[in-house]
């Protein structure tokens, strides 16, 4: 009789890690619809392209690195790296710059450093950072006009303004952020002049407010299915709120808390780039410290730093910061009286 | 409503356990062989005292504890000792070990036996020596001796008692089926302990997925003290920190034991036996084990005989060994496979799942963690698993004890819930292994640095002594030269004055002649050491010496010739001592020489 020799428990549950990343993808198809909804083709063709470049150099790298292709393929890790950079680049940046940003995301901050699991950085916004700061111009004069999909250009044209080799034809379909023209007028202008330019459109942002609010419901999917922990989005989200309630109630001076949270990249970073597992900190109130750092970042970067957008930067600050807040942050286990901080022989309790 | 309290994190695995209720308990049929391992409880292995060949009768005493911590084993049934040998016993590394083989007549014959109507009656001490004489340990897993358990310090007074009816791991339904049909048994064991004990509080804590048993229990308990308390279906609510957390709030401290807050845990079987122990003066031959998974076809709980072996049952529940993939002994998130089923029932023995390949399958390769943090959110000890993996793979063991390694009670709700499918658990224990020899290592490295520290101290406190009693003797003999020429002296002045001279006149010569011998006696006493103060040539000493210097001689060429031989690294050494002891004996023979021919020529002068 060869009985299997086995090490408890013997029971395991059924959602792999694959299961995990595809409602991960999954929650993203309400964002990506209202992108494609309000802006165009243009998130659309850059999803495809991300993931499936992502997907090759993935492949590509595990080849050399010895590592079984499928089997990490499979994961879908890849693809939802490459899905996050493609729904949060300007709808019209060029190929070869989501290609730049893809490949430097899946080799120099993902394959590099070991793998999966063993990234420091979120691999999609080193890739998104990179790219900020290496092709300023081509990253913030790429983004569409929130027209809707009736009037926006159709995907032949989209595809040929993304793969094209020059730029110049289609400077009709793009238009500022609301969050870069609000930063840009409020100097000189009120908050009354501001908000009638087309970019704000009704409500706060005409539409995305929508993209943010479909990011929100798939954000609270992922909550509704415990892959993600309340306490990321909600800190980062709060500590936006906060910094904004605190610093900028004066619509005249800063950009209104409103326009915070549902213009940008707001709710696609707080529910599903700052909470990638790998870079993000471990007990529940070391996420709370760390989605609160990112939040206070993003601000602090859209009101008085350079770039209209902050998602990006503030994650990886806060990726810098979680070795040493997972120091700090342990939670307090049963039967102890207080959580033990610090490393081994130093402040331990 | 009893309030409770909720544990941090905890599963929902499927449960599993109608598959096993369905069918009432059954007896299993006597068994031709019984195997009786000596060591069913924690402490020292029972010691046989009875030999090979010898018929003995049901409940009767086949081996004891004398010394040390535990419980003495009783046949099962009648029958004739067949061995006393190793056989394989339940142990998650496969071992065997010391066991008694019973082969049994057919005939169930019991001992006399001593049943107690009314316990209350008797000192609780005796009411313990009964508990112990049954031979009961805690029928839950560890196997604690149950009378030593029922024994606190007396600093630390236990205000509640349970009584874990939780079953929380999924297929066991032993104690389910225990509170069903042995209710009464169940609430009269209870009532023991607790006269024992003298609790405040009195609880059976029950998960409510069995509301056949709560019921049982809860008709049971009319007219008593006991509480019965239906708690929330949640695995591990049956662990003994997470039900004394459920039902009091209250945490037992990190390295310490219920009673350090007042409360004990008792298991469902326990309760049985100690009911029988009392009421029928019946020892624990027997309790109730379910037999369940895919692979039998009537899977259900019997109540068996210790010693029978598991294959018996198996037979009796429908194995189909073709379909047999895995058996695993206790349940499926903390049981062990086992290597045969050839082992025996015993005390501890709750389940065995005959499960088959599609029904616990191997899990999948593992993957990277990627720090979801799903382990952290389901741990009942509310650790950081993910961290606890990340510094046991690195061997960085000092961290991963930093951050509690050692409160992880191994439940296993970690490893079920990764995503990545990494045996947690498994690296749990590999890390806590580790670190226990790494300890164990260091307390032998420290010990040996001990004994070598205190040699060296010694061995400098002998040559301090030793260079101190030379000093004494060295004074000693100063002052005897001061008192003998004092004495001189004043010999001298007391006698005539005119012998005054005649006495100085003495003296000098006497010192004179110590001087002169003294000086002949130097090239022989000067490597005596302190025996420098010899003032004659005594014959006799130097022959005695000369025989010992020929004597060390000797030995010490017999050691060289022999370290020669085997080329051992201290030829020359032994080398040098031989010259230096050839130098002796000739010095030592001409000064014997020298001595003989002085008394020849001074014959008066002893």
């Amino acid at each position: 009789m060869a009985l299997v020799q086995q090490s408890s428990p013997h029971a395991h549950n059924a959602r792999p890690t694959s299961r995990v990343m595809l409602w991960v993808i999954i929650a993203t198809l309400p964002g990506l619809l209202a992108q494609t909804l309000f802006f165009g083709w243009g998130n659309l063709i850059n999803v495809v392209w991300c993931v499936a470049l992502a997907l090759a150099a993935e492949a590509a790298f595990l080849k050399l690195r010895n590592k079984p292709v499928t089997f990490f393929l499979k994961d879908n890790t890849a693809a939802v790296t490459g899905l996050l950079l493609g729904l949060s680049l300007p709808q019209f940046a060029p190929w070869w710059v989501s290609g730049i940003a893809v490949i430097s995301a899946i080799i120099l901050a993902k394959q590099l450093y070991g793998g999966l699991g063993a990234n420091p950085f979120n691999p999609a916004m080193v890739g998104y950072a990179l790219v900020l700061i290496s092709f300023p111009v081509a990253m913030t004069t790429n983004w569409a006009e929130a027209a809707g999909l009736a009037n926006a250009p159709g995907l032949g044209e989209t595809l040929g303004r993304i793969f094209s080799a020059s730029q110049t034809s289609v400077d009709g379909w793009t238009m500022a952020t609301p969050l870069d023209e609000y930063k840009h007028k409020v100097a000189s202008h009120t908050a009354t002049e501001i908000l009638k330019h087309p970019t704000f459109g009704d409500m706060v942002a005409r539409g995305w407010e929508w993209v943010n609010l479909a990011f929100l419901a798939g954000g609270l999917l992922l909550i509704g299915l415990r892959i993600i922990t309340w306490h990321i989005p909600v800190a980062v989200l709060g500590g936006i709120a906060i910094m904004s309630l605190a610093f900028g109630n004066n619509p005249d001076m800063h950009a209104p808390v409103q326009l915070h949270l549902l213009a940008g990249g707001t709710m696609l970073g707080a529910f599903f780039i700052a909470t990638d597992p790998v870079s993000a900190a471990t007990s529940h109130q070391g996420k709370l410290i760390y989605g609160a750092g990112i939040g206070i970042l993003i601000y602090v970067i859209r009101t008085w730093g350079n770039y209209p957008d902050a998602v990006a930067f503030s994650v990886l600050l806060m990726n810098f910061a979680v070795p040493f807040i997972d120091y700090y942050t342990p939670p307090r286990t049963y039967g102890h009286h207080k959580a033990r901080r610090g490393v081994p022989g130093r402040n331990g309790g | 409503m009893t309030q409770l309290w909720d544990f941090s994190g905890g599963i929902h695995p499927p449960e599993n356990k109608h598959q096993s209720t369905s069918r009432p308990l059954r007896r299993a049929s006597l068994p031709e062989w019984l195997v009786l391992p000596l060591q069913q409880h924690i402490g020292e292995p029972a010691e046989v005292v009875v030999e090979v060949g010898q018929r003995v009768l049901k409940g009767q005493k086949i081996a004891d504890v004398t010394t040390g911590m535990g419980v003495p084993v009783h046949a099962s049934t009648s029958g004739t000792i067949e061995a006393i040998e190793h056989r394989p016993v339940p142990h998650p590394s496969g071992m065997d070990d010391w066991c008694v083989v019973l082969k049994a007549d057919g005939q169930d014959e019991w001992c006399e036996l001593d049943p107690v109507s009314n316990y209350k009656q008797l000192e609780r001490d005796q009411v313990l020596a009964r508990i112990r004489d049954a031979g009961i340990s805690g029928m839950g897993g560890a196997g604690f001796p149950t009378d030593i358990k029922l024994r606190p310090p007396r600093d630390r007074k236990v205000e509640t008692l349970i009584l874990n009816g939780a079953e929380c791991e999924p297929y066991i339904t032993a104690d389910d089926m225990t509170m069903r049909e042995q209710a009464s048994e169940v609430v009269a064991g209870m009532e023991v302990m607790a006269w024992i004990l003298r609790p405040a509080r009195c609880v059976i804590a029950i998960e409510d997925n069995k509301p056949e048993a709560i019921a049982a229990i809860r008709a049971a308990v009319e007219n008593t003290q006991i509480e019965v308390v239906a708690i929330p279906t949640k695995y591990p609510s049956g662990g003994e920190k997470q039900l004394i957390e459920i039902l009091t709030g209250m945490e037992v401290p990190s390295g310490g034991i219920p009673a350090d807050i007042g409360v004990m845990c008792q298991n469902i079987g326990t309760a049985v036996a100690v009911s029988r122990a009392v009421f029928k003066g019946q020892p624990l031959i027997s309790r109730v084990m379910t037999i369940t998974g895919d692979a039998v076809q009537e899977p259900g709980n019997f109540e068996a005989l210790i010693g029978t072996p598991v294959s018996n049952l198996l037979q009796e529940a429908g194995l189909d060994t073709g379909k047999l993939d895995r058996l695993v002994q206790g349940g499926p998130m903390m049981g062990f496979t086992l290597t045969t089923d050839a082992v025996p029932v015993t005390k501890t023995s709750n389940c065995v799942i005959a499960a088959t390949a599609s029904e616990l399958p191997p899990p999948p390769p593992e993957q990277p963690c990627i720090r979801c943090g799903q382990c952290a959110e389901v741990c009942p000890m509310e650790l950081l698993p993910q961290q606890l993996f990340w510094y046991s793979k690195s061997t960085e063991f000092e961290k991963a004890e930093h951050l509690n390694l050692f409160d992880c009670i191994e439940c296993g709700a970690c490893s079920y819930v990764c995503p990545s499918s990494i045996p947690l658990v498994q690296y749990y224990r590999f890390a806590k292994g580790e670190i226990r020899q790494q300890q164990a290592e260091q307390l032998k490295a420290d010990r040996a640095r001990e004994r070598f520290e205190a040699r060296q101290a010694r061995l400098e406190r002998e040559k301090q002594e030793k260079e101190e009693r030379r000093k004494e003797r060295a004074r000693a003999a100063a002052e005897a030269q001061e008192k003998k020429k004092a004495e001189a002296q004043k010999a001298a002045k007391e006698g005539d004055a005119s012998d005054e001279r005649s006495a100085k006149a003495a003296l000098v010569e006497q010192a004179l002649a110590r001087k002169k011998a003294k000086a002949e006696q130097a090239p022989a006493s000067s490597d005596q050491g302190e025996s420098g103060q010899v003032e004659k040539p005594d014959i006799e000493a130097l022959e005695k010496q000369l025989a010992q210097a020929e004597g060390k001689l000797a030995t010490m060429e017999g050691m060289l010739e022999e370290a020669r031989e085997q080329q051992a690294d201290n030829v020359e050494k032994l080398e040098r001592a031989v010259a230096k002891n050839h130098d002796r004996v000739k010095r030592a023979k001409e000064t014997l020489e020298k001595a003989r021919e002085q008394l020849s020529n001074e014959p008066t002068a002893g």
